[in-house]
Order: structure tokens, then sequence, then C-alpha cells
């Protein structure tokens, strides 16, 4: 099993190398490849990750060193693979959503040029993201993330006639680069202390070297979060995601919902020891995650834009699993991360048909009543949308939350305070993901929309559209199941799976607490969902007037700004560097290079003058050099 | 009589001085062609004064030479002179400066 490992990764860079260098090639070959290597690789994956959990090799490690890449005075570094539980998890996750997100984009991206193109973008983030959670030491982790970072940026401004796409893919690149920057930092720092990258021994090695709480492991800790909190829009570089929206909606399906902005949580989950061993950066993690989940709750409840209200609430979502981490739920954060990989990218992905069959409406409060047109849907935005809320009929509103929200109380590091915080983050998401349902879904409809339009010729949803819509909806209503497992039948399953690689003391609560907070949780959500209902489906005018008021409405224009940070980093960085550059723009170099051609013209200028063309001024040219010339012979 | 060689070679020196400085400060080519006549003339005293020195005909011969070059130099000058007024209506020399760079 272990020298399979690398078809994992490798197939989908193959399906990336050939749509990238065969020039022209019909849809259907486009899509089967494109599709069909990512779905390869998540056979072998679940072929690997059946014989992990079946007959677990020694250390419940699979890895596989595929070859020596570096190696400098001091340093090596090998490209290796190394999958254990929580790489099984990512790479089943990548590899099924990415499928079932490339099978729909075949039919979505029918219509768009450069078909090609995108399968090609799509295979090499797949391809990187993998590489990313697959690989055994942090240089290995670290291209793997610079290469989803670029198919982020390339995807986002896929359609690149259009600027504001352009700029927008620029400041996805540039926000998280300051992450990366930070990164790459920390990992100097853990070199030079600890002499490896390697994940299996630096993280054994730290609590020898660096003693609990130590300055240097605070510090590198410090740095790994912050390229997390670039990766996974957190605060403070979260600016990037909402205008990261301007990407074709699978891309923003795949890469700004399921997994690159879980690039963060992955890396910090993976190296959880290191942050163990430092407590504050721990606190600190747990600080930007409930931040995050606050300011974008609110944020969501102002938006308009249809993608932007999904953005937002990944941010917070992500927010939730940074706060769980923080208190040491490690488990709960990447149980909560497979199911919104799974319903957030459900709720992309029926936001698609829409956009595609109403011509890219962005505008909820131009749609309206779509769920007698798009009645499918519909149906599996409500199922998405409920176990968003944290209410999942299927699996009796057991949800990866509750997991989190047990954690949040219960773990030492937690306490009811922080509790409360993630209630109202619950009732925020209640709120809005219910108010975009019910705004576009229910109440009269508000725009007509043409339905043989080019787009979509027949009108009619595609089943290639269809089927990956409702897979990912079910399987996302269905995600609860290891909690209801856990709470009901004391099955520890999917918990125990992971924590063979998490640093994580399991908590023990009795069937009565666990069904308490539920309750609690539900009711908060319900509650959430019925102030949706009352102030966007029975008295839709009220919601207009409340922000009417003078104090109101500059307190939805600052949470729609999300929170001003746009603002407040054009004013702080954007305008001094264009004045630095424009002032900057002749400065000390540019003289220096430019002093030879303007010494050569002023010779030219100079000698110029000579030319006069007058017969006496040549005349006496000739007589002076002879005088001159004799009196040096007679003289000399 | 004995006129010394220096004397002879002054005056030489002295005529083509004021040749030279004619040409070089006249504008009207005619006048400049006439300065180079000087010129000429007093670059055959000085080869008369040197045949003399040498007692030699050397110098005289050399001046019969000057005399015909100088004659076919004024035919050239003139006809050159001629074309010059034709094209710039006016005989200052400063007038055809075309070649200016």
């Amino acid at each position: 099993m272990d020298s399979w490992l690398w078809l994992i990764p490798a197939l989908p860079l193959a399906g990336f190398l050939v749509l990238a260098l065969v020039r022209t090639m019909p849809h259907r070959a486009a899509g089967v490849i494109g599709a069909g290597t990512v779905g390869a690789s998540g056979a072998v994956a679940a072929a690997i990750a059946w014989r992990l959990v079946a007959c677990p090799p020694p250390e419940g490690v699979y890895a596989q060193t595929l070859w020596h890449w570096l190696g400098t005075a001091g340093f090596d570094a090998t490209i290796g693979l190394h999958l254990d539980a929580l790489s099984a998890v990512f790479v089943l996750v990548v590899t099924a959503v990415g499928f079932a997100i490339l099978l729909y984009s075949v039919r979505f991206m029918a219509a768009s040029e450069g078909f090609g193109r995108f399968f090609a973008y799509m295979d090499l983030f797949v391809a990187s993201m993998l590489v990313l959670v697959l690989a055994d030491n942090l240089l290995l982790l670290y291209l793997g993330w610079e290469g989803v970072g670029l198919c982020s940026y390339l995807l986002i401004g896929f359609w690149y006639a259009d600027p504001t796409n352009g700029r927008a893919a620029r400041k996805a690149f540039l926000v998280t680069r300051v992450g990366d920057a930070a990164l790459v930092i920390g990992l100097l720092i853990l070199w030079r202390h600890l002499g490896t990258l390697q994940i299996t021994e630096l993280l054994t090695k730290a609590p020898h070297v660096w003693a609990a709480g130590s300055g240097l492991a605070t510090a590198a800790a410090l740095l790994l979060l912050a390229g997390a909190v670039g990766k996974s829009a957190q605060l403070p570089l979260q600016t990037w995601l909402p205008d990261a929206m301007a990407g074709p909606t699978p891309v923003s399906a795949l890469i700004h919902a399921a997994t690159m902005v879980t690039a963060g949580v992955y890396l910090i989950a993976r190296t959880g020891a290191l942050f163990a061993l430092a407590p504050v950066a721990q606190a600190a993690v747990m600080a930007v995650g409930l931040a995050t989940l606050l300011l974008a709750g609110f944020s969501a409840m102002t938006q308009r834009d249809i993608k932007r209200i999904l953005a937002y609430s990944t941010m917070s979502q992500i927010g939730f699993m940074f706060l769980a981490m923080g208190v040491g739920g490690w488990t709960a954060a990447i149980y909560h991360f497979v199911t919104h990989a799974l319903f957030k990218s459900a709720l992309f992905l029926g936001v698609g048909v829409i956009l595609l069959h109403l011509n890219d409406e962005h505008d909820i409060f131009r749609m309206g009543g779509l769920r007698k047109r798009f009645p499918a849907t519909f149906l599996a935005m409500l199922m998405a949308t409920l176990v968003l809320a944290a209410m999942p009929p299927l699996t009796l509103t057991f949800s990866s939350k509750d997991a989190i929200l047990r954690q949040v109380l219960l773990s030492p590091r937690g306490g009811v305070g922080l509790w409360l915080a993630a209630m109202l983050g619950v009732l925020l998401t209640s709120a809005y993901s219910f108010r975009l349902l019910f705004v576009v879904f229910l109440g009269p409809q508000r725009t007509r929309f043409d339905v043989a339009h080019h787009r979509v010729p027949s009108g009619r949803v595609s089943w290639l559209m269809r089927l990956p819509l409702a897979v990912l909806a079910l399987a996302g209503g269905l995600a609860g199941i290891a909690e209801l497992l856990r709470v009901l039948f004391g099955v520890e399953g999917f918990y125990a799976f992971l924590r063979q690689t998490l640093p994580e003391a399991p908590i023990v609560s009795t069937l009565r607490e666990n069904l308490q907070q539920q309750a609690i949780s539900v009711g908060v959500s319900l509650a959430g969902a019925v102030a949706a209902y009352w102030l966007y489906v029975r008295r839709p005018a009220l919601a207009g007037r409340m922000v009417q008021a003078p104090a109101a409405a500059a307190v939805h224009r600052f949470w729609q700004a999300g929170w001003g940070f746009d603002w407040l980093y054009e004013r702080l960085f954007v305008r001094p560097y264009d004045w630095i550059a424009k002032t900057n723009a002749r400065d000390v170099v540019d003289w220096l290079v430019e002093s030879p051609a303007r010494l050569a013209m002023g010779l030219y200028r100079l000698l110029r003058r000579t030319q006069t063309g007058r017969l006496r001024w040549y005349a006496m040219g000739v007589a002076t050099g002879a005088i001159v010339l004799i009196a040096l012979m007679v003289w000399l | 009589m004995n006129v010394p060689v220096s004397h002879v070679l002054l005056l030489a020196v002295a005529l083509m001085g004021i040749g030279l400085m004619g040409v070089l400060v006249r504008r009207n080519v005619l006048f400049m062609l006439m300065s180079v006549e000087i010129m000429v003339n007093a670059a055959g005293l000085a080869f008369i004064a040197a045949g003399a020195l040498w007692r030699r005909a050397d110098g005289q011969v050399m001046f019969l030479f000057l005399l015909a070059m100088a004659a076919a130099e004024v035919a050239v000058g003139l006809a050159v002179v001629l074309l010059l007024y034709r094209r710039e209506r006016t005989l200052d020399a400063d007038a055809a400066d075309q070649m200016r760079g």
C-alpha cells in the first residue's frame, strides 16, 4: 500500500499536464481527463484509507519517500508522502468533493471560453492540495501551499477579460502572501533550532529542545498561525475572501469553501503538538477564531450579493474550526471541516445553478420565489442550510457543531463565556443562512428571467449538475452521524480514528449533558431561523425600515463593508505604498542607469556646435591647428 | 645692395598673416579670394628669398608654378562664386551654411 501513495497527487498532476500541453481538446475529452483523474485519485485514496482502517500498518502511517529533493550543508529535504488518519480524512474530502465539483463544472463551464484551461487549473489545484496534505516535511507542505495559492490566483482571475477579476485575484494573492511570508519565517525558526523540517521528527523533538511556553516555541507557533490566518481568511487577513467570489462558482465551491481555505486548519492540526507547547499561541488561535466567527456572522447578515453571503459564512465556519482548535478540540475541528466541505460546496453548487439560469444576477433581493422554478435545487439547499444551522434532520439534529460547542464549554481552556459567544455565532449563522434561503426561494418572484437564454438553451438543469449537488447535500445531511453515534451509543468511531494523530484528551460528558446542550443549540438555531422567517417573509418592509434609522444605517453599512477592514488597509498600506512608488519613480538607481546615456547626449550636443556649416569657421579651425602644430614643432 | 634674408622672410610672414586675417575676417567671398591671393604671393616671396639665399634657380621656378596655380585657382574660385551667387543671391560666405550639423 505504501508504494501506491504517489498516485494520489500524481494522477491530477498528470491531468494538468495533459490539459495544459495539448492545445485544442474537445470539451468531452477535457472533462473526462479533468474530472476523471481526480476521481481515480479518490478511488486510490479510498482503497488506501480502507486498508488504513481495516488493517492498520505500524504506527498507523503509510509513508513513501519518492526522491531526495535538495540537500545542502545541514539541511536535507525529500519528496516524501505520509498518510495517517488526519491526512486520510483530508485526502478523501479533497478528492471526493473535488470530483463532484468537477463533474458539475463540465456543464457549468460549458458556455465559457477556456474550458480546457479551467480543468487544467483545477487539476493543478487538486494536485497541489494533495501534496500539501500528504507532505511529510514542512518544506514540501509549503510547496503545496504555494501551489494552491497560485491556482487560487489563476482561478479567481479566470475570466481575465474583466479587470475586476484580475484585481480580486491580485488582492487574494497579496493578502495570503503576507501570511506566507510569516510562515516561511516560522519554518526558518523551526529548522534553525530543531534542525529538521520532517514533521514527525520535529514534533517529537520540540518538547525536548524547548520548554513549555518558551519564547521561541511561541514565536514559531504564532508565525505558523499567521500563515494559516492568511490562507484561511481569518482576522486580520480576511479581506480577500469576499472579493474572491469573482471567480466561477465551482472555484468558489472547491477552493474557497471546501479545500484551500481549510489548509490553514490542516497546518495547525498537523503541528498541534507545537501549539500544545505554546499556550499563548493556542490562545491566539482561539481568539482569532472567535473574533472572525462573530465578525463574519454580522457581516453576512447585511450582504446582498448571494456569493458574498456564502463567503462570509465560510469565514465564520472556519472561525469555528479555529476556535475549536484553540480550546483543544482538534477532532471536533476536523469533523467540522468535513461537514463544512460537504454542505458549503452543496450551497455553492446550488447558487451556481441559480446564477447560470438567472444570467449572473447576484443580488438576492432581485431573486425570490425560485422554489417553484428550481425545486430540486431548493431541496438540496434547504438540506445544506439545515446542516449549516446545526439542525440536520437526517441525523436527528446531531452535527459537528455540537462537538465544537461541547469542547468549548467543557474543555479546560474553554468556559461558559466562550460558549455564550459561540452560541451567538450559532444564532447569527442560522439567521443569515435562512435569510438567504427565504429571500431567494420563498416570497414573490422579483425578476423575470428568460428561459431561452444563451447559456442554458434548454432551461433545464442538467443531471451533471443535479447529481453532484444532490450527493453533496445528502452527504452533508448525513455527516452528523458520527456525533449521533457518539452521544446515543457511545461509539467514538471517527473521533478515536482521528485521535491517533491529534493531541487530544477526550472529554467525558453524560448523555444528559449532551442532550441539554443539544437542545439549547437547536433552540438558538431555531430562534434564528424563525427571526429570519418573520423578518424576511412575513414583514419584509420592516427589515427595510429598520436600517433606515441613522444609527442603524451606519452600523448596517459598517457590517456590510466587512467592519471597515478594506477601508483601513487601503489607507494604512495601499495608499502609502502607491505614494512611495510614485514619488520614487525617478530615484537614485534610475539616475545611475541613465547617466551614461545623459553623458553621451551632453557630449553630442557640445560637439555638434562645432559643425556650423560656415566656411570661415572651418578655415579658422584649419589655421589654428596649423599654428599650434608649427609652434609645437618649433619649440619642442 | 644686401637685403638680409630674415627681412624678406619677415615680410613674407607678415603678408601671410594679413592674408589669413583677411580670409577669416571678411565676409564677401571676392575679398576672401583676394586675401587668398595675398597668402599665395606671400608663400611665393618666401620661395624667392630662399632661392636668393642658396643662389639657386629653384626658388624662381617654384614661383612660376605658384603663379600658374594661382591663375587656375582664381578661375575655379570665380566659377564657384558665380554658382554661390546664383543659389543664394548674395556674396556673403556665411549664407552657404546648409552643411550645418
